[in-house]
């Protein structure tokens, strides 16, 4: 066991890129899946008999398959049908499709929690369907889908070690591939699980910021709560809400 | 200030009610709410709206700021068939307040903030004169020291006159209250209601419906009864609280008195 080794690693251009390569895949899966996962939640609210018809399909197969099928599937299956995708576009189409799954249902669920008065309320002030959604449904939902949501980025960010499989050079594959060539497991699988925890740790700290910045009261009376008790949440401050 | 206005209206009666409402009809389902229901409300008058729950009295209300649509009949507000005007509604419901049983503040905006929502989104007023306007508002219903609470830090007298407030943001020429004092503790009945009698004394055209009997005296210039989805009896409040009602509506007043 060498730590220096593991030291080495982790500054190495080859595990960075993978580490960069592990962030951009979960950035551009993530972002693609809330794109996906808001049109399908708002087709599934629109009640249209083929909307609802097209996303219960989409959800039943994205739901019904493990992820590791539908990258495999998308990857090598694909190209017999004249689709011919780089591995990269193949892992973010796949894990924005499994993505976007899961996020339709935290969506409409974040949109069903606002009880109807309150869209009545908005329509009768005079504001428009639009105007209602904009500013008095999706504030609201917003603050109810947050937590979910960092669950998902989480969540994403380690799915993302799949896509190995079909050989995007990712953080797990860059580990492996070095500790077979050197043998030294334990250094390069370290270095890896350090890179890990570190963005999980950013991501942790992003969604309580975004949890911050959407609680108006929050944000106006924030206690000094110290930062490691915050993103533990062990602090024994009363609640604010 | 010109602002907190309720315009003390022009003339006390004009040739033309300021509302209409000729034989509207609504149903959900199989189920009639509304038969045939006619009424004319003037300009600056005060017309308390009761009867049995599930005789059609929010149904009623709801149909004259568009919220639900009438299968049929016409409602003219200060002449114009709005019924008619299903595609801009939004406009036709800025002119219309309403005050809700539940309130329905917006929980995620401070008393102010939901003051100013509707004059800076609807109307594109500057966030400094809605913040006025709220100002204004907030000292008019008696909770100017509130402005910067949130809806779960009020009472539920304080959150329903920030609702009217609220309503009132939008410089509406009729107000709608649809049992607005039922979800509240009995302390809180009198704030409420006293804000309600002090705009309808200003002259604001207002439908209430509730069963608060006192303020129906105190505010009321004249009493509606409905049952079934119509409107059984119509009385001038001094016919009304002399005694001059019909059996059914003697009934009713027997029952919620007592």
């Amino acid at each position: 066991m060498s730590l220096a080794l593991v030291f080495d690693y982790l500054v190495s251009p080859t595990f960075l890129r993978g580490a960069m390569m592990t962030l951009l895949l979960t950035v551009c899966s993530l972002a693609f899946g809330v794109l996906i996962g808001l049109v399908v939640a708002l087709l599934q609210e629109s009640r249209t008999r083929t909307g609802q018809a097209v996303t219960l399909v989409y959800l039943w197969l994205f739901r019904g398959t493990p992820v590791l099928f539908q990258i495999i599937f998308i990857y090598n299956v694909l190209p017999s049908f004249g689709i011919r995708l780089s591995a990269f576009v193949s892992a973010v189409l796949a894990l924005s499709l499994n993505e976007g799954a899961y996020m339709a249902e935290i969506l409409r669920s974040g949109l069903q929690a606002v009880k109807k008065g309150q869209r009545v309320a908005g329509l009768a002030l005079g504001l428009t369907s639009f105007q209602v959604m904009r500013h008095v449904v999706v504030p609201q939902a917003a603050r109810i889908v947050l937590p979910p949501i960092g669950n998902q980025m989480i969540g994403m960010l380690k799915l993302s070690a799949l896509v190995s499989v079909i050989a995007v050079e990712e953080l797990l594959l860059v580990a492996n591939q070095t500790a077979s060539a050197t043998f030294r497991y334990f250094e390069a699988l370290t270095a890896a699980g350090i890179y890990y925890l570190a963005m999980t740790t950013v991501f942790m700290a992003l969604q309580m910021l975004l949890e911050r910045s959407l609680d108006p009261k929050k944000r106006q009376r924030a206690r000094n709560v110290p930062l490691a008790e915050r993103l533990l949440g062990i602090t024994r401050a009363p609640a604010i809400r | 200030m010109a602002t907190t206005d309720i315009r003390p209206g022009e003339a006390a009666t004009t040739a033309k009610p300021q509302l209409e409402i000729m034989a509207i009809d609504k149903s959900f389902g199989s189920n009639r709410i509304l038969k045939a229901c006619s009424l004319n409300v003037a300009a600056q008058e005060t017309l308390v709206v009761i009867g049995p729950s599930g005789s059609g009295k929010s149904t009623l209300l709801r149909c004259v700021n568009l919220l639900e649509p009438v299968d049929a009949g016409n409602i003219f507000f200060e002449g114009r068939d709005i019924t008619r005007e299903a595609d801009k509604a939004h406009l036709v419901r800025r002119e219309i307040g309403m005050v809700f049983q539940n309130f329905e503040l917006f929980p995620h905006l401070s008393a102010a903030e939901n003051i100013m929502l509707a004059p800076v989104r609807a109307l594109g007023m500057s966030r400094a004169d809605a913040h006025d306007i709220a100002t204004a508002l907030l000292a008019k219903v008696h909770i100017p020291e509130k402005a910067d609470a949130f809806p779960d830090e009020l009472s539920g007298g304080q959150q329903q006159r920030v609702a009217i407030a609220r309503a009132l943001a939008m410089k509406p020429k009729l107000m709608l209250y649809d049992e607005p004092t039922s979800a509240l503790d009995p302390e809180m009945i009198r704030e409420v209601l006293d804000v309600m009698a002090e705009l309808s004394a200003e002259g604001m055209t207002s439908i209430v419906v509730t069963h608060e009997m006192g303020f129906a005296r105190r505010a009321a210039d004249r009493i509606i009864f409905m049952e079934a989805g119509e409107i059984i009896e119509t009385a001038t409040s001094d016919a009304f609280f002399g005694g001059s009602v019909n059996e059914r509506t003697r009934r009713f007043l027997d029952q919620i008195l007592h």
